[in-house]
């Protein structure tokens, strides 16, 4: 049930994806989403399509196991969609009551949002997937690095960071395991009305609440047990350096961008 | 009230890339009045087995029969059956979250529905068995110690009056005393109170002490099953899955390999202490 969660999740593979570099991952996931919020007409999405099947293609990451993200915002696409398509004023009204109203406008826009938004789930997964959580920090470190002139302690946050990330899997055990504990004891976490399913959550939240603690503390002593301090200049065993096909992959994803705004803007049909 | 396991596998992580095969065609019954041991290497499937036992998992294909009926027929009342058969969580201190030990306790019951007199009668008693000092019933359950944390939830357990008590590593973490505190009261349990004790151990010498019979688990699989004597006879066996005898077997099969003529399939420390005594002709 609750490990059916897959955002921030990481699905290992020897891809060529999963081989880049973190900040070039990154600088894409960027590039990405700002060509998905400029995009504009048929032939503008049909080439973010390509390009966005083209790269879960080559992560080698089951279509089936990266749709099952999509799961946790069906709500949000629904309100989304119908919010779209109810409210927007438009030049040709088909349908209107009250203040619903379905337009050539709300149509398309509900269309494109909808699009986008399953897009930008997917695209992003897609990093999380590709991409450990300490790869992700350490690209994050490296990039925000010339911040740290201007005494932004880029240090600290990636470590926060890491730490917050490496969490998630560790909370999501152990509310697993104090469910299974209550479940023993007769708790019921389904049924009842939103009032008495919040009531019953108390015996998941306390024990969870306290573990957090506990752990963090721990961690915290372990740190400092090892001399741990971001005042120093810190190396790293692994550091981050491009290779060759870090190199075709930003040329790859700058010209993407550019053919993406290109074809919106000669060819910005239907919208 | 007797468990019946037929043909039970377990696959994690279904149709993933992950996926593992937990329990592989385990067949097991456990009578009334049992006192069993549950032993294996880390990831053996034991945990898996247990969390069946009380329906919290359910398995891939076979079926677990409690008291004759199918536990996976769509009309089973799961809730019964979480009461019947009891189960105590490797560090079942992480569980507790009331603001006085006696509410923690008192949760289990309430779940099943019980009047509030019969709840608060069922937590008094739960509580005296586990031999918890009775200034402590209002305190809150963080202040306690270890050993203190861990009787009250064995408590909350036992307040629900299962006929089957599974417990995961009771001792884990626990220093001698309390080890010794909590397999006393098991055992108590197990005579007194007529229960079913199902133990899951890594401690050789805390199983060969205390239960009757041993399952021993392997890759999903039940290797040996049966009481001390006999699965201790096969440590040579035991070590190849990463287990091993009590130290007294060891410690026989050397006295023997120089020529005192000792049992060799002892288990405890004090039969050892009878045999050794009577080799020696005193």
């Amino acid at each position: 049930m609750i490990r059916d969660i897959t955002i921030g999740q990481y699905y290992p593979s020897d891809s060529i994806i999963h081989k880049l570099d973190p900040r070039v991952k990154l600088f894409a996931t960027l590039m990405y989403i700002i060509a998905l919020f400029c995009g504009k007409g048929i032939v503008g999405f049909a080439v973010i399509t390509v390009f966005l099947v083209t790269t879960i293609k080559l992560s080698k990451i089951p279509f089936a196991y990266i749709t099952k993200g999509l799961k946790g915002i069906v709500m949000l696409l629904l309100i989304t969609t119908i919010f779209n398509l109810f409210l927007t004023p438009g030049d040709k009204t088909f349908w209107h009551f009250g203040i619903l109203q379905v337009t050539n406008v709300g149509i398309t826009n509900a269309i494109v949002m909808t699009i986008r938004l399953i897009f930008l789930i997917i695209g992003t997964s897609l990093m999380s997937l590709t991409t450990t959580p300490n790869q992700l920090t350490d690209g994050l470190e490296k990039s925000l690095g010339p911040l740290s002139k201007i005494h932004v302690p880029v240090h600290a946050i990636a470590m926060m960071m890491s730490i917050a990330l490496r969490f998630i899997p560790i909370l999501v055990e152990e509310t697993d395991k104090i469910m299974k504990a209550q479940m023993a004891r007769g708790a019921d976490f389904e049924s009842g009305n939103i009032i008495k399913k919040a009531k019953n959550m108390i015996p998941l939240l306390v024990p969870l609440m306290v573990s957090a603690f506990r752990r963090a503390d721990e961690l915290a002593m372990a740190m400092e047990a090892r001399c741990y301090t971001t005042s120093d200049i810190r190396t790293k065993m692994k550091p981050l350096h491009y290779e060759k096909r870090d190199k075709i992959a930003y040329s790859i994803i700058i010209s993407f961008v550019v053919i993406v705004i290109v074809t919106s803007i000669v060819i910005p049909f239907p919208q | 009230m007797s468990i019946i396991l037929d043909k039970v596998s377990y696959l994690y992580g279904k149709d993933t890339s992950y996926e593992i095969m937990a329990l592989n065609d385990i067949n097991l019954k456990i009578d009334d009045n049992e006192f069993i041991g549950i032993i294996g290497h880390t990831g053996s499937g034991k945990s898996t087995l247990t969390q069946h036992l009380n329906g919290l998992l359910k398995a891939t294909s076979g079926h677990i029969y409690v008291d004759g009926e199918d536990i996976y027929d769509d009309d089973y009342d799961m809730k019964k059956l979480r009461g019947k058969v009891g189960l105590v969580f490797q560090y079942p201190e992480h569980q507790l979250f009331e603001t006085t030990v006696f509410e923690d306790v008192c949760f289990g019951p309430k779940n099943q529905g019980l009047d509030k007199k019969t709840v608060e009668l069922r937590a008094f008693e739960a509580l005296y068995n586990v031999g918890l000092p009775d200034d402590l019933y209002y305190s809150s359950p963080f202040e306690l110690s270890g050993g203190q944390k861990r009787r009250v939830a064995i408590a909350g357990v036992l307040a629900m009056k299962p006929k089957v008590l599974i417990l995961d590593e009771p001792t884990a973490g626990l220093d001698p005393a309390g080890r010794d505190e909590i397999f006393d009261l098991l055992k108590k349990m197990q005579e007194e109170l007529e229960m079913t004790i199902v133990l899951v151990s890594h401690s050789m010498e805390d199983v060969a002490n205390y239960v009757k019979r041993i399952i021993v688990m392997d890759k999903g699989h039940i290797m040996l099953n049966g009481n001390p004597r006999e699965v201790f006879k096969y440590y040579k066996e035991l070590e190849r899955i990463g287990l091993a005898a009590p130290q007294v077997t060891y410690l026989m099969h050397e006295l023997k390999a120089r020529n005192l003529d000792v049992d060799v399939d002892v288990t405890t420390v004090e039969e050892a202490k009878k045999s050794i005594l009577k080799a020696l002709g005193r």
